[in-house]
């Protein structure tokens, strides 16, 4: 290639086998019949200042077996849950995936589509994104969900902006003990517009006090925000006496959930969400070192609420004759119809990460999600126990009821370094939360699926003990 | 070619294809994890249920019960409900829908990269931050942009961070009252979403009679106010900007950004520098111009490129390279924050990357030049068809993608753009991208990317001719489609009127009845 060749065209060469048209014989056929004497002569409208003579170099091209050959030799210095034991929590977790997932996932027919714009010949994606829709509404106890956003961070930063127009307000109330990412992601979503007052979390128990809320709701707030299971593992209890405080005030509550703990514990839509958020995640998606991951976003089915969804969603419908089927809805919201007064800009979304869900929870079913709450359940708790029992260390740090993860602290640990040392034995922990909460300097995340067994857990309580 | 299509309809009743996961429900559930007895043992309770304080218990989980064969049937009978790329050709307009190699499907399975968790230590990862770090480099080589974030999960949450630098840079130079955005009224939707997102004033720029943006409106437009103008070239028309040079001139003399919406780089990609056409901030859509799939509406990526004066404000964490291996560098002096949690869509990511290996300098040149050949091709026979006109430039080659309005088709006939997309599900082939930019009559967008042989290009042409002529000779045939098609048509205006959006709203109206 570099450059023309003699004749001042392109030289061609057949790349890759990708491109199917692209060899001399094709392209003359093609020319021939359009009557132009050159693929360059395409381009003629680009300005000459502007058109490259040739490829800037990105290095040469190689077969599949050579760049199988070097990602593999590249990831290869990577190491991960599959060697080691992984107990890291904090927004992410090695939970297992069942196969099923995988294998409905690789379907060519869901992971090479489009976004459903035709719905007759879509709807496969179509119903099974409702069904994902009805599930999170099941587990949550909502009544409406959308069919996906990026992550939890942007989900809470789409219901912090649907808080703020819903209820014309300005003041958002957020709790300190939320995880420290999403809260930054929030501040980036609703910029200098809205007011947010953060309120501290208590010393001893790690979550909000009602009291602290109660007092910072006035005429002002758009919204209240708890999460449940919080960045600590603690599940925020006065979520109920939270969402009374700001729907007397006449906000709206929102919590965000950790979805693999609703199998036993109490769904948010009993007590008293407006909108639920969180990530999806847990429900069959690998950790892939941070995404892609899957925003949830439910709402109760009221109209004030539905018709500020943010993102796609999915109704029922019929045809003329009277069969059910499945469309894109409330599509006079989004960008591409109401442009700078959509409800949100987001356009591609998660959805083959909410069809993963949506197996997930169909697979798992009622018994499926309680005992996996009740394994992990079981698992933290015989944890906490045992690192607790390791002089110096003490565990949960935190005195309240904890769902999978929890705070180990101890007084003259280097969390930094011990990571370090615990990968030498095969495990990962963390992250050291000191990163963000300088007076929990002492302490560091551990958390635990139901991938662990009893074995791993005395596997990880004897390597604490050994690194302190 | 007149062939027959037939897509799979199952059918378990009269009005029903695949009856929902609650309908298939039966049982009180099938699969268990098992809670080891040793531990309850050493927890001392006979139930993990006793763990959970009262006032926090589950009491009741409505989830459907189905074994696993079930489940794997009702998802396999969906999938054959549904059109992907490797069905047939997918000529959506704007979303550039190639083929998706598979070999990356392979390498983003792996668990060297699935089972990393994101708070790892650095040592542990340099893998997946080399792969991160490479991709960059190569983005930056092909755009001219020299430095990139991948945080951004998709197209329009990469607008959403290039505005919001362009607004930081403006007020760190003390300049907030520049609080317009400039978008040309022929754009994306997400564009205007995303300006105002970021709290811009969106002020729209006409389109010229050749489809181009309009020069003496924008002398009119900019000035004191202008932080910037968001543009894609070649636009949605699938026509450069002829006058880009002049338009970035512009702009950049009153004080303004250039950002640049990156959804149709598949056109000049290896051919023309971003940075040469003025260009100041751009998303790519690594799920468009760098193959990976679309995944029925997503997960994609919006890698966020910027000039020198913009790095300071990039999200944080970014990728580098230091003395020790890689790195993620919170330093960033005037960061704009954080657009998402961690670090972006790792697993897509890894799919450009190894698009791009594959490819190399001389494929990248080889996907615009056939990408733009193909389309010209299927313009050249399209534009000739009965019905059909082009509103705009119609004296220039296109690139990538087409736009063709039927408006006399339309006059003479009653028949829509969108009775011929549906049409075109009957003839095997999946429709264009309807009715977008608006600036267009009954716009069909056409975009057949460079995976498609000459054989299929002249199918679908055979196949739009072929619904072209029924208009004329046979409407009712066409407003009547699909019928080949798992479902007719759909009351999308019930839909909207009386919003089923879960099973439980459905059984609350059902009762109701
Ligand atoms: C021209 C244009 N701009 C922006 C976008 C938004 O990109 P994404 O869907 O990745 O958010 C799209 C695609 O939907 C597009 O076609």
């Amino acid at each position: 290639m570099r450059g023309k060749d003699s004749g001042g065209r392109e030289a061609v060469r057949p790349v890759t086998g990708l491109i199917p048209n692209w060899d001399e014989e094709t392209i003359e056929e093609m020319l021939g019949e359009m009557g132009v004497g050159s693929v360059e002569e395409l381009f003629r409208d680009v300005p000459e200042l502007a058109l490259l003579r040739e490829s800037p170099d990105i290095g040469e091209g190689g077969d599949e077996v050579s760049v199988e050959a070097e990602a593999e030799k590249i990831l290869g210095r990577n190491l991960g849950a599959w060697n080691l034991k992984c107990f890291m929590g904090g927004g992410s977790w090695d939970h297992y995936v069942p196969a099923l997932v995988d294998e409905v996932s690789g379907k060519q027919e869901f992971y090479t589509a489009y976004t459903p714009y035709q719905p007759e010949i879509s709807q496969g994606s179509l119903q099974a994104l409702f069904e994902y829709q009805s599930l999170i509404c099941e587990l949550t106890g909502m009544e409406a969900a959308n069919s996906s956003l990026y992550d939890w961070s942007t989900a809470l930063g789409e219901a912090a902006r649907m808080a703020l127009r819903v209820t014309r307000r300005r003041v958002l109330v957020v709790p300190r003990s939320a995880h420290p990412e999403r809260l930054e992601v929030l501040r980036t979503y609703v910029g200098p517009h809205a007011e947010i007052r953060e309120i501290n979390f208590d010393r001893s128990r790690g979550t909000v006090p009602l009291d602290r809320i109660e007092e910072a709701v006035d005429e002002d707030t758009a919204m209240v925000y708890l999460e449940y299971p919080n960045f600590f593992g603690v599940a925020e209890e006065p979520v109920e006496g939270a969402a009374d405080a700001v729907h007397r005030a006449g906000g709206l509550m929102v919590v965000g959930v950790d979805p693999s703990a609703l199998g036993v514990l109490r769904a948010p839509g009993e007590m008293g969400a407006d909108i639920v958020v969180g990530e999806g995640q847990p429900l069959g998606l690998y950790m892939s070192y941070g995404g892609p991951y899957l925003g949830i976003f439910a709402t109760r089915a009221e109209p004030r609420l539905i018709r500020q969804l943010p993102g796609r969603v999915i109704g029922m419908t019929r045809t003329a004759d009277g069969r059910r089927g499945y469309v894109m809805t409330l599509q006079t919201r989004e960008q591409h119809i109401r442009q700078e007064r959509a409800t949100s800009n987001i356009t591609t979304n998660e959805a083959l990460m909410a069809i993963r869900a949506a197996v997930y929870l169909a697979l798992l079913g009622p018994s499926g999600m309680r005992t996996l709450g009740e394994k992990i359940l079981a698992n933290s708790h015989y944890l906490q126990r045992r690192i607790s029992e390791i002089p110096g260390l003490s565990a949960p740090r935190f005195d309240s009821f904890h769902f999978k993860e929890f705070l180990v602290s101890a007084e003259s640990v280097d969390w930094r370094a011990a990571v370090r040392r615990l990968v030498e034995r095969g495990i990962l922990i963390g992250p050291w939360v000191g990163r963000w909460f300088p007076e929990l300097g002492d302490s560091v995340l551990i958390a635990t699926t139901e991938r662990h067994s009893k074995a791993d857990l005395d596997a990880l309580v004897a390597a604490l003990g050994e690194v302190k | 070619m007149e062939g027959e299509f037939r897509q799979a309809r199952w059918a378990a009743g009269r009005d029903i294809l695949e009856p929902t996961l609650f309908e298939l429900s039966h049982g009180d559930g099938y699969y268990r994890f098992r809670v080891e007895p040793e531990l309850l043992e050493e927890l001392g309770v006979d139930s993990p249920e006793e763990l959970v304080p009262e006032n926090l218990m589950r009491r009741d989980l409505r989830l459907p019960s189905l074994a696993a064969p079930e489940v794997a049937r009702h998802f396999s009978r969906l999938a054959e409900m549904n059109y992907g790329v490797d069905s047939g050709s997918y000529w959506l307009g704007s979303c550039t829908m190639k083929y998706n190699p598979k070999l990356h499907e392979r390498l983003a399975a792996l668990p060297q990269v699935t089972r990393l968790h994101p708070y790892q230590p650095e040592e542990t990862v340099q893998g997946a931050l080399q792969i991160m770090f490479e991709l960059a480099e190569m983005l930056a080589k092909l755009t001219g942009l020299p430095h990139y974030t991948l945080q951004p999960a998709a197209g329009a949450h990469g607008e959403f961070t290039g505005a919001l630098m362009i607004r930081a840079y403006h007020e760190d130079r003390g300049e907030s009252q520049r609080d317009e955005m400039l978008i040309p009224v022929s754009a994306h939707g997400s564009n205007f979403a995303s300006a105002a997102m970021a709290g811009f004033k969106v002020v729209k720029i006409p389109s010229d009679e050749r489809g181009r943006v309009d020069m003496a409106a924008l002398r009119e437009a900019v000035g004191e106010r202008t932080a910037g103008m968001m543009l894609t070239n070649p636009n949605t028309l699938g026509l450069f900007e002829t006058e880009i040079l002049d338009i970035a001139d512009l702009v950049h003399g009153a004080g303004g950004l250039i950002y640049y919406d990156g959804a149709n780089l598949n056109a000049i990609l290896g051919r023309v520098l971003l940075s040469d056409m003025g260009v100041d901030v751009a998303h790519l859509n690594l799920h468009k111009t760098f193959s990976a799939p679309h995944g029925s509406g997503g997960p994609g990526a919006g890698a966020v490129g910027v000039v020198d004066g913009l790095k300071d404000f990039l999200p944080v964490p970014l990728v580098r390279r230091g003395e020790n291996g890689y790195y993620l560098d919170y330093s960033v002096p005037k960061t704009i924050g954080r657009v998402r949690a961690f670090y972006g869509n790792f697993g897509v990511v890894v799919k450009a990357w190894a698009y791009l290996k594959r490819l190399g300098s001389e494929g990248v040149r080889a996907v615009s030049g056939a990408a733009v050949l193909n389309a010209n091709y299927v313009l050249s026979k399209v534009r000739r068809l009965r019905g059909v006109s082009i509103q705009y430039g119609a004296e220039d080659p296109c690139k990538h993608e087409f736009v063709i309005s039927l408006k006399t088709l339309r006059r003479e006939t009653g028949v829509r753009a969108l009775d011929i997309a549906k049409r075109l599900l009957d003839l095997g082939v999946h429709p264009p991208t309807m009715y977008f930019p608006l600036i267009v009559e009954e716009a069909l967008m056409i975009e057949p990317t460079e995976s498609d042989s000459k054989r299929e290009l002249d199918r679908y042409v055979a196949a739009l001719e072929r619904a072209l002529r029924e208009a004329y000779e046979d409407p009712d045939i066409l407003k009547t489609a699909p019928r080949s098609t798992a479902v007719g048509r759909l009351d999308e205006v019930l839909a909207a009127r009386k919003p089923i959006l879960s099973w439980r709203m459905y059984e609350r109206l059902q009762e109701q009845a």
